[in-house]
């Protein structure tokens, strides 16, 4: 059974912060395949096309007929333990620091047998169940989980290193006024945050949900995202103790081109979406980055809630859309700045919301605020890069997956006459 | 000793005080708000260009984004439609001597203490008269409410029925213009109505009566309790800004010491 986590004590101001150190990063083009399917918190491997043969490690050419029809699979999680070793030693500075080290040997029912991690709790030779995660590095790797849920296991130290688990950590919500804050909030608190901070704009400007905020003890501190110098004032005061970091602020409009016939909502959306973003980051992700290992309560992750229409034009949210594929490659980029830190970057997808009051003309399904909280704090705990919450979202990247410019003829479909 | 330099002497000399009647512009200053559905006015907004770095070693400066009608701001005829066709009815077209004229400053703060929703009407018009004369021609008329002094979001005061903020009826908004053929009217509020001015008849009388008219209006103003009842003059220019419906601008109120 798991220690768990005690609270960490208040921190030591005269010991040196410890710099980041990072696993391993370097894969072939093949193993990234394996980290794609992790960072949506899938395990796959490849099934040779020709003869069946589970592949492992990943490769180009079938190990058993050297077929180089090798599609990915997602793969049945079970498994048996058939060797393990505890590492000691290493000249690696992450493991190092991380010692001692458990590994093994896995016979995977699927066929191949895998190295992976183990949990503390596994018991020799035992039943387990696989699953890839991001490590520090962003890279897919392969844990051995007990075959059934063991008390606080979430707080295995291996657990903490590959999630981004909000318990104990402190959370900073953008956005108070966000139709989604209040949900998260509970959601967070029920998954262990220890503290909530919430930057609150314009607070000339009443909104109804402020005092069940206030109700669940949240800290609501002033921020715009659209103002520089309060993001940076913001960033100056909680700055070095914000641990998760959910950009909620978001401005949404229906509208297109032509429709709209000014520039006035695209700029709030750019103001919001895409500029917003880039203060948060230019203001929180230096000292964000800098406090990766920072003990129980170190930064671990920077949060995105956009809209699935980034990946393909959503009408009537045409304009709104193409901020949210601006604020998408954003991601990207933060993901590339933030990845030598070890600093987390999720982005969570979602169709129309129920709380939303611009999607209100649209038909179900929609997604409830509770339903995106809870996609939110379960991809943290399990350290994912991409969610999609809602059927919408799912199906759009799936029809994405399959052919984006077929997507993009169906999502643009014309009205009869002219 | 010529007028002016005479003038100048006085305001160096202090006998001629200037007040500042002006909000600093400030990211967190309220601006009016709309239904969400229809355009909004830009909050003032501040990005740094350089500040003696990398960037630009030996200078600091800022981009600033706002909108005509952000913070203390003049509101010239053709922001509203009733005054679309007045001659020169945009800041860049107006006659810059109308920029500088006489105020009456009438005291409702007593009233706007007790009564959010507080009207200036033809009566209390007419008892500021009996106590310091018939408002002139071409006079500034501002509406002394203190509201200046609120903050966050008591200053807009909005519930869920709209904004609560004292101001003008249609009636004393006619009687300033048909008799008395003021120059412009001015408030401590976000806007020259009253908050709940879209439920009279004009809705909003203060823009639709004013502009009509080729009036002026003063919005956001500060300061007004350090003005004397009548002898002030204003200076109230806004921004020279081609088909511009009004400016932030910095009002300065010129007043003798006795």
């Amino acid at each position: 059974m798991t220690q768990p986590i005690a609270p960490p004590p208040k921190k030591n101001p005269q010991v040196r912060s410890q710099s980041p150190t990072r696993p391993p990063e370097v894969r072939s083009r093949a193993a990234m395949h394996l980290t794609a399917a992790a960072a949506e918190g899938r395990f796959s491997l490849q099934r040779c096309g020709e003869c069946g043969v589970v592949q492992y490690p990943p490769r180009d050419a079938c190990g058993a007929c050297l077929s180089t029809d090798l599609p990915w699979e997602d793969m049945p999680e079970g498994g048996t333990v058939l060797a393990e070793t505890t590492v000691h030693a290493s000249p690696r500075l992450y493991f190092r620091e991380r010692m001692p080290w458990r590994s093994g040997t896995v016979q995977l029912d699927a066929g191949p047998t895998v190295l992976a991690h183990l949990h503390g709790d596994v018991p020799r030779h035992a039943r387990v169940r696989i699953q890839a995660r991001l490590d520090h590095s962003g890279q897919g790797v392969l844990i051995a989980l007990p075959a059934q849920d063991t008390p606080n296991m979430e707080d295995d130290p291996l657990m903490r290193a590959l999630s981004a688990d909000p318990k104990h950590r402190r959370v900073l919500i953008t956005d108070a006024r966000s139709p989604h804050a209040l949900a998260l909030t509970r959601a967070l608190r029920q998954a262990g945050a220890a503290m909530i901070f919430a930057g609150e704009p314009e607070g000339w400007r009443p909104y109804p949900q402020r005092a069940a905020l206030e109700a669940e003890g949240v800290e609501i501190l002033p921020m715009d995202v659209t103002d520089t110098i309060s993001v940076q004032k913001l960033a100056g005061e909680i700055g070095g103790k914000t641990d998760i970091l959910i950009n909620t602020a978001q401005f949404l409009r229906p509208g297109g081109v032509l429709d709209r016939g000014d520039t006035g909502f695209a700029r709030d959306e750019l103001e919001v979406n895409y500029l917003g973003l880039m203060r948060l980051a230019q203001a929180f992700g230096p000292g964000m980055a800098a406090r990766t290992a920072d003990g129980v309560n170190s930064a671990i992750a920077w949060v995105n809630l956009l809209s699935a229409g980034a990946l393909c034009n959503a009408q009537p949210f045409g304009s709104f859309s193409a901020s949210q594929a601006g604020a998408y490659s954003l991601t990207q980029s933060l993901r590339a700045e933030f990845r030598s830190s070890g600093l987390r970057v999720m982005n969570v997808f979602f169709g129309p919301t129920e709380d939303d009051s611009w999607y209100q003309p649209l038909p179900p399904p929609r997604v409830t605020s509770s339903a995106l909280a809870r996609a939110v704090v379960n991809g943290l705990q399990r350290g994912l890069e991409d969610v999609w919450c809602g059927d919408i979202a799912m199906d759009l990247r799936d029809r994405f997956r399959r052919d984006p410019k077929v997507l993009e003829r169906e999502m643009t479909m014309g009205g009869e006459g002219a | 000793m010529s007028t002016l330099a005479d003038f100048a002497a006085r305001i160096a000399s202090g006998t001629i005080r200037v007040v500042d009647l002006t909000h600093t512009l400030d990211p967190d200053f309220p601006v009016i708000i709309l239904p969400p559905e229809f355009g909004q006015c830009a909050r003032f907004r501040m990005e740094e260009i350089s500040a003696y770095d990398h960037r630009g070693p030996a200078w600091k400066w800022h981009n600033i984004s706002m909108s005509e009608h952000t913070g203390t701001h003049f509101d010239a005829p053709s922001h509203w439609i009733s005054g679309r066709d007045v001659p020169r009815g945009a800041v860049d077209e107006i006659d810059v001597a109308d920029f500088i004229g006489p105020a009456c400053v009438i005291d409702c703060s007593d009233g706007a203490a007790q009564n959010e929703d507080f009207e200036l009407t033809v009566p209390v018009i007419e008892e500021w008269e009996k106590a310091h004369g018939k408002i002139p021609a071409g006079s500034w008329v501002l509406m002394r409410t203190d509201w200046s002094k609120r903050t966050g979001a008591p200053y807009l005061n909005m519930k869920d029925d709209g904004p609560h903020s004292p101001g003008p009826t249609p009636e004393a908004i006619r009687f300033l213009i048909d008799q008395r053929n003021i120059r412009g009217f001015g408030v401590e509020t976000v806007g020259t109505d009253a908050g709940q001015g879209s439920h009279y008849t004009p809705p909003y009388p203060a823009h639709y009566y004013l502009h009509g008219a080729g009036k002026y209006g003063l919005q956001c103003l500060t300061g007004l309790d350090a003005l004397p009842p009548t002898g002030a003059v204003l200076v109230a220019a806004p921004l020279k800004i081609k088909n511009g419906t009004g400016s932030p601008l910095r009002v300065l109120a010129l007043v003798e010491n006795t």
